[in-house]
C-alpha cells in the first residue's frame, strides 16, 4: 500500500485510464497549462495532447454541453466546473440533455460523461464557493450522484466512473485534496475500482447508526471516536455513493442500533438527508425506537465571516448533539 | 406585384435568388430533392390533420415552408455525418435519411416508433443515420455540436456536424459561446441559422438591433453568408461550400437561410398576432412550388412527372401513417424505466 493525497489519487486515476482508453477526453478551464486550479490534471496535458485535455474559454454552458454532445457521439469527456457552484451554469445541458438523451431516443445513445464538481465549504470563500449541489441532481432520474472522500474511493470510482456508460456527477471535496490515506500500489494500484451503490462502514457500532458522505462521514468518525469515550458506540457508515444509495447497509445497521442520524454538508432544507430519512422511514420504520435526526448546514447562504461561517457549517459537535438527541429521543 | 408589396418582399427576403441547379447536379438528384421536400411537406401536413383529430398526442411544430433548408443541407452529407436539430425537428430527420414510417409510430407513441414512444415530436431523433435529436429547448442543440465536431477531431475521421438551429436560439447564450469555441479551434461545424423571423410571437427585430444574422459571423473571426431560405439550390450550394471548408480542417461557417415562417409556430397556432394578409405573399416563394415551376418552365420534366413524384411522397405518407395506426403497439408499462440507465440497470 502506498499512502497518498486525494489530489494525487485523482491524478493518478486519469493518468492510468487515459493511457489504457483513447476515447477519454478533458475539458474546463485551466486544465491543461496550468493543470487545473487544483493541480489535479497536472501533467495530463503533457501526456494526452491538446485534442484530449482542452483548455476551455471560461463558457461552462457550452463546454458541459460539448462533453455531452461528445458523449453522444462516441468520447468518454470529462467536465471540470471548477467550483461545483458553477454547475449552475451548465445545468441545461445536464439536466435537459445528459439526464434523458438515452431516454428519450429510446435507447439509442450512450452517455459517458462526468461532471467533476469540487463541492464543501470553509475557508471563507463565501456564498458562490461554498455550495453543494448533490440533491439537485439526486433528484434527477438518469444521473448517478457519487462523493467519495478516501483516496482509495477516490481514485477507485473514478475509474468507475470513467468506465461507466451513464453521466456521472462526481463530487469532490475541495478541502479534502489534501487528505491522506492508503491505496494500492503496483498492479492491484492500477487495476483494482470501487462500485456505485455501496456504502463503507467505517466504524462498528450498537446505540446509534451515523449516516454521512464526503467531508461528513471524516467528521462523523471523529464525531464517533469522541462519543466513544464518553460510552456511546456509534456505527458510521460513509455512503459514498449517493445514487444508487446503499440502502440495505444503511437498514441492517439500523436493524441493530434501531437509531439513526444522517448528516450532509449541504444546508438542510431540500437535501440528500432529508430524502434518505423519507426512505429509512418507508423501508422500516417499526426498526426505529426514536425519531430520525439530520444534520446538515443552515439554511442561509454561506457567509464569509469566519464566526458566522462556522455557525454554518455542521461539524463534530454538531453530529454529537445530534446523537445526544437521538439517543434523548423516545 | 405593387410596389410597397415588392418592398415588403425584398425587405423579408433579402437573399431572393433565381433557383438554378448546381454545375453539374444531375437531374436524378433533383427529382431526389424534390421528393425529399415533398416527404417533409407531406409529414407534416399529415401531422397537422392528424393532431387535429387528436390522433396524435403532445406538441408537434411544422417544418412546413422550410423544407428546402434541411433537404438542401443534408444532400451534401454522408450518412455518418451529424445533425442537431430544433423542436421543430421532423424535416431534420427525414432530410437526414430518417425512416417515415418508424417516425410516424414515434408521434403515435407507439414502441415501433424511432424513440419507442418516449420521445415524440419534439424529441425525434435517430442516431444512427446521425441525427441527434430535436431538442425542446431553443438553442441547446448548440453545444451539442461542438461535442460532435470535437469527437471528429479527436477521432480522425471527417465526419461533419450541421447545427440547424432558428433564429430565436441566436439569442441564448450557448449560441455565442458554442460559435466561439468552434471558430477558436477550427471545428468542423456547420451553423445554419434557419430565420423564420419569428420565435414564437416575437419578431426578430423586437429583441435584436442587426436582424441579418450572419454578420455576427466577424465577431467570431470566421465567414457568415445569407442565402435565401426557400431556395433549394442556394442552400445547397452554401452548404456544400461550407461542408468541404470543414471535411478540410478550414473551421466553421456561419449561414443564414433567411426565409419566413408561413404556418404557426405549432400545429394549432392560428397566428392571430401577425398580419397574415400581408404575408400570403410568401407562398408564392415557397420552395416546393418554386422547384416544380423550376422543372416545367427549364423543360427537365413535364407537370405531369413533377406530380408524379409528390403522388410517390404522398403515398409513403400514407403507408407511414397507415403503419403507424394499424400496424404498431403501445410501448408495455414495463417498459417504462427502461434506458433511464445504461446496460438495462434500474434504479427505483
Amino acid at each position: 500500500m502506498a499512502v497518498i493525497t486525494v489530489r494525487q489519487a485523482l491524478n493518478d486515476a486519469f493518468k492510468e485510464e487515459m493511457k489504457i482508453d483513447p476515447t477519454i477526453i478533458m475539458m474546463g478551464c485551466d486544465i491543461g497549462v496550468r493543470g487545473g486550479p487544483f493541480g489535479i490534471t497536472l501533467d495530463l496535458m503533457n501526456l494526452y495532447g491538446k485534442d484530449r485535455v482542452i483548455d476551455t474559454p471560461i463558457s461552462e454552458p457550452a463546454f458541459v454541453g460539448a462533453c455531452v454532445g461528445a458523449a453522444a457521439t462516441g468520447l468518454r469527456p470529462v467536465a471540470e466546473v471548477l467550483y461545483s457552484d458553477w454547475i449552475t451554469l451548465g445545468m441545461d445541458q445536464l439536466v435537459n440533455m445528459a439526464a434523458k438523451m438515452r431516454y428519450m431516443f429510446g435507447g439509442k445513445v450512450h452517455m459517458p460523461l462526468v461532471v467533476r464538481a469540487p463541492f464543501g465549504a470553509g475557508g471563507g470563500i463565501a456564498a458562490q464557493h461554498s455550495q453543494s449541489f448533490e440533491a439537485w441532481f439526486n433528484h434527477v432520474p438518469g444521473f448517478k450522484v457519487v462523493a467519495p472522500i478516501e483516496p482509495y474511493d477516490v481514485k477507485g470510482m473514478m475509474k468507475t466512473a470513467l468506465r461507466d456508460d451513464n453521466p456521472v456527477i462526481f463530487f469532490e471535496h475541495k478541502r479534502s485534496y489534501q487528505l491522506k490515506g492508503e491505496v494500492p500500489d503496483g498492479e492491484e494500484g492500477e487495476t483494482y475500482t470501487v462500485p456505485f451503490g455501496k456504502a463503507a462502514v467505517r466504524r462498528e457500532g450498537t446505540d446509534v447508526t451515523i449516516v454521512a458522505y464526503s467531508m461528513m462521514a471524516i467528521r462523523a468518525k471523529k464525531a464517533a471516536e469522541e462519543l466513544a469515550k464518553e460510552g456511546i458506540s456509534c456505527e458510521v457508515i460513509d455512503l459514498i455513493s449517493l445514487l444508487p444509495l446503499d440502502y440495505d447497509t444503511v437498514m441492517n445497521s439500523i436493524g441493530k442500533t434501531n437509531r439513526v442520524v444522517v448528516c450532509q454538508e449541504a444546508n438542510l432544507r431540500g437535501g440528500m438527508a432529508g430524502d434518505i430519512v423519507s426512505e429509512i422511514i418507508d423501508r422500516g420504520f417499526d426498526l426505529l425506537d426514536a425519531p430520525p435526526v439530520r444534520v446538515g448546514a443552515l439554511n442561509v447562504p454561506m457567509p464569509y465571516n469566519k464566526g458566522l461561517e462556522d455557525l454554518c457549517i455542521p461539524d463534530e459537535q454538531k453530529i454529537k448533539d445530534a446523537v445526544y438527541k437521538v439517543l434523548d429521543n423516545k | 406585384m405593387d410596389k410597397k408589396t415588392q418592398a415588403y418582399v425584398k425587405q423579408t427576403l433579402p437573399a431572393l435568388k433565381e433557383l438554378k441547379a448546381p454545375e453539374g447536379m444531375s437531374l436524378d438528384e433533383q427529382k431526389r430533392i424534390y421528393r425529399q421536400m415533398c416527404l417533409i411537406r407531406e409529414f407534416d401536413s399529415q401531422v397537422k390533420t392528424l393532431w387535429m383529430k387528436n390522433e396524435i398526442y403532445g406538441l408537434a411544430h411544422s417544418y412546413v415552408g422550410a423544407e428546402a433548408i434541411a433537404v438542401g443541407a443534408c444532400e451534401n452529407l454522408n450518412k455518418d455525418d451529424f445533425i442537431t436539430s430544433t423542436h421543430r425537428g421532423h424535416g431534420h430527420t427525414i432530410a437526414k435519411g430518417g425512416n417515415t414510417r418508424a417516425m410516424m409510430a414515434e408521434l403515435h407513441g407507439k414502441y415501433e416508433g424511432l424513440n419507442r414512444g418516449k420521445g415524440g415530436s419534439m424529441h425525434i431523433a435517430d442516431v444512427d443515420i446521425g441525427m441527434l435529436g430535436a431538442t425542446g429547448i431553443v438553442g441547446s442543440g448548440m453545444p451539442i455540436a461542438i461535442g460532435s465536431a470535437i469527437s471528429a477531431k479527436v477521432l480522425k475521421n471527417d465526419r461533419v456536424t450541421i447545427c440547424f438551429h432558428g433564429d430565436g436560439g441566436t439569442n441564448q447564450g450557448v449560441w455565442h459561446e458554442s460559435i466561439n469555441m468552434a471558430a477558436a479551434w477550427d471545428l468542423p461545424a456547420i451553423f445554419l441559422i434557419e430565420n423564420n423571423q419569428y420565435a414564437i410571437a416575437t419578431k426578430l427585430g423586437w429583441v435584436a438591433k442587426e436582424t441579418d444574422l450572419y454578420k455576427r459571423a466577424i465577431g467570431y473571426g470566421i465567414e457568415g453568408v445569407q442565402i435565401d431560405g426557400f431556395n433549394v439550390f442556394d442552400v445547397y450550394n452554401a452548404v456544400k461550400k461550407a461542408v468541404e471548408k470543414a471535411r478540410k480542417g478550414g473551421g466553421p461557417t456561419l449561414i443564414e437561410a433567411r426565409y419566413i415562417r408561413l404556418l404557426g409556430h405549432f400545429v394549432a397556432d392560428d397566428q392571430w398576432y401577425r398580419d397574415l394578409k400581408a404575408d400570403e405573399i410568401f407562398w408564392e416563394y415557397e420552395p416546393i412550388k418554386r422547384m416544380k415551376e423550376y422543372f416545367i418552365s427549364n423543360k427537365l420534366l413535364s407537370e405531369e412527372e413533377v406530380d408524379a413524384i409528390q403522388q410517390d411522397a404522398i403515398d409513403e405518407i400514407a403507408d407511414a401513417v397507415s403503419y403507424a395506426q394499424n400496424e404498431c403497439t403501445e410501448p408495455s408499462a414495463d417498459t417504462l424505466y427502461d434506458d433511464i440507465y445504461a446496460d438495462g440497470e434500474i434504479i427505483y
